[in-house]
């Protein structure tokens, strides 16, 4: 875990990639994890073919929350909104390239939680993003 | 009397163990529970092996080993705290349940819409949500005592609210987040002089200083056995007995009966009216060896022990870069010490710490109210018992200046 965790830190957690906010923007959405306190604000645009052009977050919290924001940030770019949609779980730790326990699970997952919850409404996520 | 800190490690089997290949633990989560020593599972093994039944109704042999062990447990504890006589030693799963069982039975009964039940800031959850949910039903009031900048309680806010006359006090003796020993004594006979009662939340005193509930003059006083060396799944509610035998019972059911007829039942004495269903036997008595393990130490030796610790701790923790002591300067402190390290978020600090084998807690501690008040979200967790030495402190500090060096 070592190598790993050192890496994901000096990559995206201390120098993210995807870091910032978009004015104007075509979908912005946040949330927190009150457990913990991490707190993540996603903003998207899109172009007419409703191709992600751009995705930035903000807000704050541990290094495995931030730098799963960032990969997912960086993996949704260039793609059509509707392919969000089939992100899970599985998803995000295929980005990561870990497995991990169910407390950071719960950091790892806020971003797409907050994706998918101001993409579709939080009534429409799958129940293992809505436990978060 | 100086512990013999190798000898009582080698008590703990778990102790022994890497957590990784070459990485030995250093178990500093004892707060959140304790280990148990070999004694005290070879004591539950034992009985599963030698004297399993159930108790209280049998005839056979083995029923009647099985309630002496259960009963001789309940007089150990009865002896432990200074309890007068074990009527006032009611088995439950754990404090949170002890106090349930007096919010839902004295409680309902005794309070009414208007009165008032005085908490304090720092208060385990389970010392806050079953008197929130009382208060709901019964339409009732609720005052904090305020935690001061220092960490302790602010005692004169605490007269000025007991003027407003509360039927209830309840507070912990000792902070599970700050390490705050709070003056139960002093606290206690100001309540009873406003005409309160008082239930105090021992689930960290009691594992760790002599408790005298006779002496506190404590009407409640709820502890869990899992924090004290023992096992999981049981804990103590301390009642008064004349306050035990005016509340109603809690869980109906079996053994909690003298007489039950289609319509009606006659609740058992004390304390099996509040004991409904099979218990925890086989826990009971282990907890029993677990009393028998610390009074065997002696609980001045490990408070000694556990104060020399914590200040070292303190101390060394100095040397450590951005790091900030929650209220370092709690006057009267046990074991606990919570802290920030710079911007570096509690669950990394964890996680980093446990790459050496190090536990730590990390989060609010189940007092989240507590942590609003000083503006922090979460916080990191070192606390200590018996078995942990300088040099667990030593390997902390070091393990903390890695965290520093990642995320510097
Ligand atoms: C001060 C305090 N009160 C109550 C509890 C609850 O104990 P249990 O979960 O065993 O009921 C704890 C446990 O963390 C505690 O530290």
């Amino acid at each position: 875990m070592d190598d790993f965790y050192r890496e994901l830190i000096v990559e995206h957690y201390k120098n993210p990639a995807y870091k910032g906010t978009l004015d104007p923007n075509d979908f912005t959405y946040e949330d927190e994890n009150p457990l913990c306190g991490d707190h993540i604000r996603v903003d998207l645009r899109v172009d007419e073919k409703q191709i992600i052009t751009e995705a930035v977050f903000s807000g704050h919290g541990c290094a495995i929350s931030q730098a799963s924001a960032d990969l997912l940030m960086e993996s949704i770019i260039g793609k059509p909104l509707d392919e969000v949609k089939n992100m899970t779980k599985e998803t995000v730790l295929e980005l990561l390239g870990i497995q991990l326990g169910p407390v950071r699970l719960k950091c790892a997952l806020l971003s797409l939680k907050v994706l998918k919850a101001g993409l579709y409404g939080i009534g429409n996520i799958e129940e293992e993003l809505l436990e978060i | 009397m100086n512990l013999d800190i190798n000898k009582i490690k080698t008590d703990f089997p778990i102790l022994n163990r890497e957590v990784r290949p070459g990485t030995r633990l250093v178990y500093l989560d004892s707060t959140a529970t304790a280990q148990k020593p070999g004694i005290v599972i070879d004591s539950m093994k034992q009985y599963y092996e030698t004297n399993n039944a159930n108790i209280h109704r049998g005839i056979h042999q083995l029923a009647e080993e099985a309630t002496a062990m259960y009963e001789s447990a309940r007089q150990k504890i009865a002896i432990f705290i200074h309890a007068r006589s074990t009527k006032e030693i009611v088995f439950t799963r754990n404090a949170t349940e002890s106090i349930n069982l007096v919010a839902q039975t004295w409680g309902r009964k005794f309070l009414q819409a208007g009165d008032l039940i005085i908490l304090t800031e720092m208060e385990h959850h389970s010392n806050l949500v079953p008197w929130q949910m009382l208060a709901e039903e019964k339409n009732l009031e609720l005052d904090f005592i305020p935690v001061t900048e220092n960490g302790e309680l602010d005692l004169d806010t605490y007269d000025l609210l007991l003027e407003k006359k509360p039927k209830l006090v309840a507070f912990t003796h000792m902070s599970n987040v700050l390490g705050t020993i709070n003056p139960a004594k002093e606290m206690i006979e100001k309540a009873h002089n406003a005409g309160a009662l008082v239930l105090v939340d021992g689930a960290q005193s009691v594992p760790h200083f002599s408790v005298d509930v006779t002496d506190l003059n404590a009407d409640f006083y709820v502890f869990s056995a899992h924090k004290m060396v023992g096992p999981t799944g049981i804990g103590v509610l301390y009642g008064k007995e004349k306050l035990l035998a005016e509340m109603p019972p809690f869980l109906g059911g079996g053994d909690m009966i003298k007489k039950v007829l289609l319509r009606s039942f006659k609740p058992n004495d004390l304390p099996h009216k509040f004991e409904a269903g099979t218990p925890a036997i086989a826990e009971a008595i282990g907890f029993g060896k677990a009393i028998d393990y610390l009074s065997a130490i002696g609980m001045e030796n490990i408070a000694n022990h556990e104060k020399k610790i914590t200040q070292y701790a303190l101390q060394k923790l100095k040397d450590v870069e951005n790091l900030k002591v929650f209220c370092p300067n709690v006057t009267e402190r046990g074991g606990v010490i919570s802290f920030e390290l710079g911007f570096v978020h509690p669950h990394d600090v964890a996680q980093v710490l446990d790459h050496y084998g190090i536990a730590v807690r990390a989060g609010h501690h189940c007092a989240m109210p507590l942590h609003e008040k000083f503006g922090l979200p979460a916080t990191s967790r070192a606390s200590f018992y018996l078995y942990n030495d300088y040099e667990d402190v030593d390997l902390l500090v070091i393990g903390l200046q890695h965290v520093n060096e990642m995320f510097a």
